[in-house]
């Protein structure tokens, strides 16, 4: 039983970390249309940064903070530079083109910070706690992950529910023409929405860094189970990037608790084979379901 | 509000590759006035609509707003010129309620309350459902929600693309009524196309008629409507 | 003699012309393997199966319009499979090659029938996640797949008839290359059959096709299968070359190169698969050449091939969507226009006999 509650706990931390992936993905998809397969990648970079900067100063907090800020650099930078050229045309295209900047940014990080994996320090203690004698599978650490990103869920979704500049970009996103015909600058909302987008992934990167090392290939997993994640819960649905990411969390805890660690790539993609083939939406599908 | 406005077309030609859509186009629409524009489907009206807006680019010819030009500037920019355009469809976001599409309307110039309340005076029918989704209106309420929209943005010029498109006749009254006190009150420019030449015409001082993307017709509105031929050959009634 | 012309132009011509093309290329290998030194011997091998598994995936992806990121994975099994028969089981060469290639097309029927209900981004991240979740089994069953050495197998003895110093890589590049031909020589009469043409009206327009009566599902499947089998193939060749099967081979970004070759060579084109083998096989080479140069450190080194591939995938979707092959094609069509001219024949003669050479289209995305 407590083996049970141990996955349970650890899976909603680690689903905590897919939720802000899945959300980073979500944001992207239903601004431009676009997956961003390059987001491992983006992550990634803010995180070696991170790392860079923790080194150098000594500070964690400084670390964090430089890494959120680079993440929406990096994010309006790729947007406008980049994506903005292949948005609106075939979907192929942007795929190869977030791919190819995948293995840029992949390539990049090994050539400045070289492809041996290393250690990133934990925001806070990792020391699970003590209850009653036993110690749970889940630390101080684990509560800052889940509370920061659900922290971070519910200030997008205020941002974009009650805010001028989050109508503009709903408007932006559902309806483009329209939305310039209104005096939006649509351009711009989509560049907002990349590199918010990208803070959130750079956050994902900086909380699950302690647990998979910092290396070029080291996020390649996340970028899956942040996608698994978002497709479960529904490309065009935040809450169901929050609510498929820790769903996903627990599944993947489970599996890897009771059949291995290895196994677990292998049961994401089982994950998504099944959401798409049986509801493509997502679980909070609120489109008319199309052929996906 | 000053003089009022004038919307000057000259020689406006837009090309999609090797179609000529809109052919040598050329009108003015005055403040408080209401010019139709009319034809058959396909004739280039609603490409004309487009052009002007900005969303389609023109291969010759020019847009004047007021003696400025118009031609060039960002569609996004377009409304910050005075200029609101309705689109084909109403363009009435389903997804967002209706006071947020009315609010958004009026962003650009930062619109307060107090807009908002001039709106819901002018349709009441929108206070009554302010917080549903656009997407539970009728025909009849979308059509005050995206006219109501672009008044929003306190514009001089309206281009208004087929707003009786599925609309009852009844309901087609009334708006169109709505649109003659608007344009005549606010001293608003507007440029009306339409299938329902009848109705447009109804409420309409000029009409210009389209085939092929040229002008055919030109003339007072009473004057078209009396003209039995044209009516025959390019109105359908 | 117009007659027994007009003869050889009937529809039994393109098997011929495959035929031919893959005996002229036969030939050409040959004599290359010949002149080539051990090392480039071992690099024209490389070529060959690379060619192998990029002329099946430039058919999924131009021909038939569903992208793969997962073909990596396939040739670990194509690999694997071969390393097994042959290691363990002292299968002959041959026969476990074939093996290999039913594997994989049964894998790659089971991974096709779940991508025909998946479009453009869904299928490369369902494909994504084939590619990086499989190489774990290694991981997971270490004992029949050796996990992260991988297992290793003997390398192929030349047969006595050519003597006791035939060098083994040249050995080597005249299995891969025969390999090669072989798939040469079926993937050009696919492309121009019948299932070819299906192939291209199902990625053109689905609903047009099914009213045509193709069942659009059990043609993508179809497409993935020969992918698949290609795949296989070319893995089970890499692991005869390497003697080495092992889960480091096979990582993302394996797949990632196959589709920047094939995006390079030009999609659905069978010589941009050659350009793509030339590329993946060359420019290692290249990069640390140019790493030496430059005294470049070892870190950039390294990762210069993978930049470079990156640089290549956003440019060509950027500025060059049609890769080499279009390029080149584009330089053939300028100059049949300048000699048409100075023939003065007439237009349409000339066209009949170039549009028999055609490669297909790529697909201008």
């Amino acid at each position: 039983m407590t083996r049970f509650i141990d996955l349970t706990l650890n899976g909603i931390s680690t689903g905590a970390v897919y939720a802000a992936v899945a959300l980073a993905l979500v944001m992207i998809w239903r601004a431009t249309r676009i997956v961003n397969f390059a987001q491992g990648g983006m992550l990634m970079i803010t995180t070696f940064i991170a790392s860079s900067v923790i080194g150098s100063s000594g500070s964690y907090w400084l670390g964090f903070a430089v890494a959120l800020v680079c993440g929406l650099v990096l994010g309006a930078v790729v947007e406008r530079v980049l994506m903005r050229r292949v948005e609106g045309g075939p979907p192929l295209n942007a795929v190869i083109v977030a791919l190819g900047l995948l293995i840029l940014l992949e390539a990049g990080a090994g050539m400045i910070w070289g492809n041996t994996p290393r250690s990133f320090p934990p925001a806070f203690s990792i020391r699970g706690y003590d209850v009653g004698g036993t110690t749970l599978l889940f630390s101080p650490n684990d509560t800052f992950t889940v509370l920061v990103v659900v922290a971070v869920a519910v200030g997008l979704a205020l941002l974009f529910r009650y805010t001028a500049v989050g109508l503009r970009m709903r408007a932006s996103a559902l309806a483009p023409e329209v939305a310039r015909l209104l005096g939006v600058r649509v351009g711009r909302m989509f560049t907002l929405g990349w590199a918010l987008a990208a803070f959130v992934g750079s956050l994902a990167g900086l909380l699950v860094a302690p647990s998979v090392f910092v290396g070029p290939n080291q996020f390649d997993p996340i970028l899956i189970f942040g996608f698994t994640a978002a497709v479960l819960g529904g490309l065009d649905s935040p809450p169901g990037a929050v609510v498929g990411g820790i769903l996903l969390g627990l599944a993947l805890s489970y599996v890897s608790g009771y059949e291995g660690a290895s196994l677990v790539t292998l049961a994401a993609l089982v994950v998504l084979i099944a959401v798409l083939m049986i509801r493509p939406g997502g679980l909070f599908s609120t489109r008319k379901e199309r052929r996906v | 509000m000053g003089a009022p406005a004038v919307l000057e077309v000259e020689r406006l030609t837009t090309d999609y590759g090797p179609v000529r859509a809109v052919d040598g186009v050329s009108l003015t629409v005055r403040g408080g006035s209401i010019t139709a524009v009319l034809g058959a489907n396909g004739a280039g009206k609603t490409s004309l609509l487009r052009t002007i807006s900005g969303l389609e680019r023109a291969s010759a010819g020019q847009v004047r707003l007021d003696g400025e030009d118009l031609l060039g500037v960002a569609v996004e920019d377009i409304v910050r010129r005075g200029l609101s355009h309705v689109p084909e469809g109403r363009g009435v976001i389903a997804e967002l309620s209706t006071e947020e599409n009315l609010r958004l309307g009026g962003l650009w110039r930062g619109a307060d309350g107090a807009a908002l309340e001039e709106a819901y005076a002018l349709f009441p029918p929108l206070r009554e459902r302010r917080s549903q989704l656009a997407a539970s209106l009728s025909g009849g309420e979308r059509q005050m929600l995206s006219i109501g929209r672009a008044l929003m943005a306190g514009p001089r010029v309206l281009l208004l693309d087929e707003p009786s498109l599925g609309l009852a006749p009844i309901v087609t009254a009334q708006i169109m009524q709505l649109i003659r006190t608007l344009a005549a009150e606010r001293g608003l420019a507007v440029l009306l196309v339409e299938q329902n030449a009848r109705s447009a015409l109804s409420i309409a001082d000029r009409g210009i008629v389209l085939n092929l993307g040229r002008v055919v017709a030109d003339d007072a509105a009473d004057a078209l409507a009396a003209d039995e031929d044209l009516r025959q050959a390019y109105l359908g009634f | 003699m117009n007659a027994a012309l007009a003869r050889l132009r009937a529809p039994q011509s393109t098997l011929l012309r495959s035929l031919a093309l893959a005996l002229l290329a036969g030939v050409a290998l040959f004599i290359a393997s010949e002149l080539l030194s051990a090392y480039d011997d071992l690099q024209l091998a490389s070529g060959s199966y690379y060619f192998v598994v990029l002329a099946g995936l430039t058919v999924l992806t131009g021909l038939s319009g569903q992208i793969s990121l997962g073909h990596g994975a396939l040739m670990a099994v194509g690999a694997y499979t071969v390393t097994l028969l042959v290691g363990n089981e002292h299968w002959a060469l041959v026969p476990a090659l074939a093996a290999a290639i039913l594997t994989t097309a049964l894998v790659g029927t089971i991974v096709g029938a779940a991508a025909t209900r998946l479009r453009g981004p869904y299928l490369a991240g369902a494909t994504l996640a084939f590619a990086i979740g499989l190489p774990a089994l290694a991981d997971k069953y270490p004992n029949t797949f050796g996990g992260a050495n991988g297992l290793i197998i003997n390398p192929p003895t030349p047969p006595s008839g050519l003597g006791s110093s035939f060098p083994l890589e040249r050995w080597e590049a005249w299995i891969a290359g025969a390999g090669a031909l072989v798939v040469v020589f079926l993937m050009r009469n696919l492309t121009r059959s019948g299932v070819g043409r299906s192939f291209r009206a199902v990625r053109d327009d689905e609903i047009a096709a099914s009213l045509c009566g193709l069942h659009v599902g059990r043609v993508q499947t179809l497409a993935f299968v020969v992918s698949a089998a290609c795949a296989g193939l070319g893995g089970g060749l890499l692991a005869v070359v390497l003697q080495l099967a092992a889960p480091g081979a096979f990582e993302l970004g394996l797949s990632l190169s196959l589709l920047t070759a094939v995006v390079l060579g030009g999609l659905g084109s069978l010589v941009g698969a050659i350009w793509g083998a030339a590329v993946l096989v060359l420019l290692p080479g290249w990069s640390n050449d140019l790493a030496h140069s430059f005294s470049l450190s070892t870190n950039v080194s390294n990762n210069l091939p993978l930049a470079v591939y990156g640089l290549v995938l956003i440019v060509a979707m950027l500025v060059w969507p049609s890769g080499i092959q279009g390029g080149v094609r584009r330089i053939i069509a300028v100059a049949r226009r300048i000699l048409r001219r100075r023939i003065g024949g007439t237009p349409e003669k000339l066209d009949k006999h170039s549009t028999q050479d055609q490669e297909e289209q790529p697909n201008e995305s």
